[in-house]
């Protein structure tokens, strides 16, 4: 794999007809939005399943580990001349033109939309699927170079299992999840830090492309807004939207009883004038009791 | 009729760890309310039997397992091939595992390679009438919805507390041993080790009966107008050490480094929890100078007793979440609780 990896790399000839070496990769990301956190959810049960109460109404965010995915994968393309950045993303196309409206000034990228359900309550199988399906479709993908980037889980569903299913799909079988930092050594192998048990990091060096990295945090602030990164995404970001072909998820085999809100209101003791000596004496008590 | 698998890796000393022992509790509960079922065990590691004899009398019909330094650490690309070849060659309709890093990394792709489907982070099972239903969290522990798949074989990993953990024994079990075997490609990923954050003290212990909770509040100009980053490292510390907590963030605390405010320097990202964080299980918990509703909602959901130290009596999101408020100054408090303990 190494060995065929490095000819992949030789993907251009100068005018003098030296070879020009290219260490860009292709960073596809998978990510789209979920409700605003700040929001009260409710779950109401329809025909189709179970949903959110006004969700179209709700004000939306990109995935935030989606989101870490992206800045990375912008920040890895910076670094790696001749790479491509695409963020694949399935929801309602009216929505996602409002996310990609703040997101498109903070990262370049090409868009590639489904439109389909971004709910929580999906069968993640079938975004996955649908998923793989729109990264093979991007033309002139180079799976040699390939870097599938996404949320190590949603703020949706939370499962932490669609990137290694889009993976499995793919065909690339070096998975790495939950990661905070990635480095490209100088041999072109990549050196990851994933979160493992107990606040540790567990450390593997993956010797080339392809693979699957499913973003935690990251080390990267939100970058902030760049209106000409925003006027040069838009030229391609209206058309995608506008492309946008129908995602056909229907979770089916998949039949919710119930969803509720736990009831977990407590009756809190609220202590204004306690002396700190007194808060202090009845904290340690309460930790040794 | 279903046949119930038990899937977990062992421990780098060979045991199973406390969460795998949980889930196997769970899938001989659902083995007993459904009839005609069966249960197996399948294992992967360095080495297994010692794992397998320490639960050789949890009632398994069958133990089998892929041992050998090839699985020994956790690399998705030989991970995969013992789970997948552990599920096909059981001929699981109902597969359950626990939810820690190494199995949530890569049972989604063996559900993939056996046409399976799978559910992560379930957090209880019931069976009624031989039909199957799974109960999990939805939108970050904001809503539960219990739901049931007609898809054989469902595959599903279970959070740490979902039943109570089996005992394990000191009998002998016989074990089935597969081979597999792995490519060069199969090996493209070599891992190198584990390291700590670079920070200067472990401050997460999951073990821990307290999670210390820690908010942006702690590097906010104080009473006398002045920031004391360094005085608050001292309490948090100083209280860590001796009440042997563990220690959470808010969101807006550990942000504040990139964004070149005062920072606590042993906090990391992995401190975090809430909505991007973790939702830590700990006994109590203690908030500190926290105002939102990551750390008091979503980042102790699983926290059974909870006290909070605010100078904000009005914080909507302590009241109705935590037990006790105390409404004070946390410099002050924590400076005499740490003097006390």
């Amino acid at each position: 794999m190494a060995g065929n990896n490095f000819f992949s790399y030789i993907s251009s000839f100068t005018k003098n007809g030296e070879l020009e070496m290219s260490n860009g990769y292709d960073i596809v990301v998978c990510g789209s939005l979920v409700p605003d956190p700040l929001q009260t959810l409710e779950p109401i049960m329809g025909p189709q399943g179970p949903g959110l109460k006004n969700e179209m109404m709700l004000p939306a965010v990109l995935d935030p580990w989606a989101g870490h995915a992206l800045y990375e994968a912008d920040h890895l393309a910076k670094k790696t001349e001749g790479s491509r950045v695409f963020l694949v993303s399935i929801g309602p196309k009216a929505k996602l033109q409002q996310l990609m409206m703040a997101i498109g000034q903070k990262a370049s990228f090409e868009l590639i939309v489904k439109d389909g359900p971004a709910s929580g309550f999906t069968d993640a199988a079938d975004t996955a699927r649908v998923l793989a399906e729109a990264i093979e479709s991007i033309p002139g993908l180079d799976k040699s170079k390939l870097l599938v980037f996404g949320g190590c889980a949603s703020a949706s569903r939370d499962a932490g299992v669609t990137m290694q299913m889009v993976g499995e799909k793919l065909g690339i079988t070096d998975h790495f999840l939950a990661v905070d930092a990635l480095e490209i050594s100088d041999s072109g192998s990549l050196k990851i830090k994933e979160r493992a048990e107990s606040g540790q990091y567990l450390l593997s060096e993956c010797s080339a492309p392809p693979a699957l990295i499913a973003w935690a945090t990251g080390n990267l602030p939100e970058p902030p807004n760049n209106p000409q990164i925003g006027m040069a995404n838009m030229r391609k970001i209206m058309p995608a939207l506008q492309q946008a072909g129908p995602a056909g998820i229907e979770s089916a085999g998949l039949s919710f009883a119930e969803v509720t809100i736990p009831q977990q209101k407590r009756d809190t003791k609220i202590e204004k004038d306690m002396p700190v000596d007194d808060i202090a004496r009845e904290i340690v008590e309460w930790i040794k009791g | 009729m279903e046949k119930i698998l038990f899937i977990a890796n062992t421990e780098s000393d060979g045991s199973l760890s406390k969460i795998a022992l949980e889930v196997l509790g769970s899938a001989i509960e659902l083995a007993g309310k459904l009839e005609g079922s069966t249960l197996s065990v399948g294992l992967f590691g360095t080495s297994i039997q010692e794992a397998a004899n320490s639960i050789a009398d949890c009632g398994a019909a069958s133990f089998s397992g892929v041992e050998g330094e090839d699985f020994a650490d956790s690399r998705y690309c030989s991970d995969i091939a013992a789970v997948s070849e552990l599920i096909g060659k059981s001929e699981a309709t109902l597969v359950l595992a626990p939810a820690n890093i190494r199995i949530s990394r890569v049972l989604p792709g063996a559900a993939v390679r056996c046409n399976g489907k799978i559910d992560s982070r379930i957090s209880r099972l019931s069976a009624e009438g031989g039909k199957v239903t799974a109960q999990r969290w939805f939108y970050r522990q904001r809503m539960t919805g219990s739901f049931s798949r007609d898809t054989r074989p469902w595959i599903m990993s279970m959070d740490a507390g979902s039943s109570e953990a089996v005992p394990t024994s000191s009998g002998t079990a016989h074990v089935d041993m597969l081979s597999v075997a792995l490519s060069d490609d199969q090996k493209k990923t070599k891992v190198l080790g584990t390291e700590s954050p670079s920070t200067n003290a472990q401050t997460i212990k999951p073990d821990a009966n307290i999670l210390f909770v820690a908010g942006a509040g702690w590097t906010k100009k104080q009473a006398d107008g002045q920031i004391h980053a360094e005085e608050a490292e001292k309490h948090i510390l100083g209280f860590l050490e001796k009440a042997k907590a563990s220690l959470g963030s808010s969101k807006s605390l550990v942000d504040q480094g990139s964004e070149g405010e005062a920072v606590l320097g042993f906090m990391s990202h992995l401190n975090q929890i809430g909505q991007t964080g973790a939702s830590p299980r700990h006994q109590k918990g203690l908030a500190t100078c926290c105002h939102g509703e990551e750390p008091h909602v979503i980042g102790w959901r699983f926290i059974n007793e909870r006290r909070a130290v605010n100078a904000d009596a009005n914080c909507g999101w302590a009241q109705g979440k935590a037990d006790v408020l105390y409404v004070a100054d946390a410099f002050e408090v924590m400076t005499k609780v740490n003097e006390l303990l």
